[in-house]
């Protein structure tokens, strides 16, 4: 390599070492308004202040889900948002996403009201990174090694080879 | 630029060791006669991978336990998405050759690669949205994923059309090469956008340090479909390189003509 072509990698590198110290400083600065939303710990623990509309996201609790009618005719329903350690109760009127069900994650955008109730004006369904088989999902829960509605399925290594004609792999 | 890629033997480069490896590839015959014996190959490989792996995908392979058959999309979006970031650091690459090395080809290839990164980075972005809508509820939200693709396919166009704005060709380069390095930062953005921050976009699948979260029956027709769409993409860039190639010499030959032209009369 000559001298020249030497110096021109060093300026490259250089230039990049710069610009991906800046780019770091930059996101941690920025690291509260880059999160797409809060968890029902960081809410209670920040409260947001005032009326100002976030999202909150997290799992739908297991049997914390009720649905009705809204006042306005449309459907409605209640049901609380947990990370494990916290939870909130929301209450929604509109059509939930199709993947709604206790057990899912899900982003609300709303309002925390003063009794710490969330009303939510959109509710989006979070699907997780785990894609199996229907046969296999029902062979897990036959098994008793998973219930959809208590969270995240099992370890993939004990299922994402599993055979498809209904018996468990794990 | 065109009377080295015109002109360019390769014999000169033997003389200077540690250059010889990489400029071998700059003499345009060398390199039009070696992708010319690889081409048909290519184009049948990418065809026939990418058959398979789209009739295995989109017809033979399970459905997903709570998305249903909207699984499918994910057989085109996430090589899409694959192709827009390995793309994308292929050009930083190309871009460092381009400006340490001043290859000629890099820059050729680099670009003719921007066009074909941007038209898979679109894709990945518009399946996305297919997809979110029946899944999240929406077609688009601004979440750290999301946004960061859609600023890889800003990048990707902006490089297109910032090596096309000069009438010199070889400025245009290097201001695309400048441009293609500045927006790699991007590239681990998006990689890691759903572990750093929390988004709407789940985490990844496939590249996770423990088992994929995939069953098998949905990550082989994954695995060759992603293969497949690569092979097309090589095929498609390397095939606008060599024409780029082509395009340089025929240019070349009407200037010789003509200034032959010119000295007669």
């Amino acid at each position: 390599m000559t001298h020249k072509k030497r110096r021109r990698l060093m300026v490259l590198l250089l230039a990049g070492l710069g610009l991906g110290t800046a780019t770091a400083l930059t996101l941690t600065a920025f690291q509260d308004n880059i999160v797409f939303f809060f968890s029902p710990s960081d809410v209670l623990a920040n409260r947001p202040a005032g009326e100002r509309a976030f999202r909150l996201g997290g799992l739908v609790e297991a049997g914390s889900v009720e649905r009705g009618t809204g006042t306005d005719g449309r459907p409605a329903a209640t049901f609380r948002v947990t990370d494990g350690a916290q939870a909130i109760t929301v209450t929604y009127t509109g059509v939930l996403p199709d993947l709604f069900r206790e057990g899912q994650g899900v982003v609300t955008l709303g309002r925390l009201l003063p009794d710490n109730t969330f009303r939510a004006s959109e509710v989006l369904a979070r699907h997780d990174e785990t894609y199996m088989p229907p046969e296999v999902a029902d062979a897990l829960r036959r098994a008793g090694h998973w219930n959809p509605a208590q969270g995240a399925a099992p370890p993939a290594e004990t299922w994402n080879t599993a055979p498809r004609d209904g018996r468990s792999g794990g | 630029m065109d009377g080295r890629l015109t002109a360019g033997t390769g014999a000169t480069d033997a003389t200077r060791p540690g250059a010889r490896s990489l400029h071998r590839f700059a003499n345009p015959g060398r390199f039009l006669r070696a992708t010319g014996r690889l081409m048909p190959f290519l184009w049948a490989a990418a065809v026939l991978v990418l058959g398979f792996g789209l009739v295995w995908g989109l017809v033979l392979s399970p459905a997903d336990w709570q998305q249903g058959e909207t699984v499918r999309i994910m057989y085109v979006h996430v090589p899409m998405a694959w192709l827009a970031m390995g793309g994308y650091t292929g050009l930083a690459v190309l871009s460092v050759m381009s400006l340490i090395w001043r290859h000629p080809l890099a820059d050729l290839t680099a670009r003719e690669l921007s066009p074909v990164g941007a038209a898979a980075t679109a894709l990945c972005l518009a399946t996305g949205s297919l997809w979110g809508k029946p899944m999240w509820g929406t077609w688009w939200v601004w979440d750290a994923r999301l946004t960061s693709v859609l600023v890889l396919f800003f990048l990707w166009l902006g490089h297109a059309a910032l090596v096309r704005a000069f009438d010199d060709a070889e400025r245009g380069a290097r201001a695309g090469a400048i441009l293609a390095l500045v927006g790699i930062v991007n590239v681990p953005i998006v990689k890691f956008s759903v572990d750093w921050w929390n988004t709407l976009h789940q985490p990844a699948s496939v590249t996770r340090l423990n088992a994929p979260g995939m069953h098998v029956d949905i990550l082989y027709p994954l695995l060759v479909c992603a293969l497949g769409f690569s092979l097309l993409f090589g095929a498609v860039v390397l095939a606008r390189t060599r024409a780029a190639v082509m395009e340089r010499r025929v240019r070349a030959l009407q200037l010789a003509r003509a200034r032959r032209e010119d000295a007669v009369a």
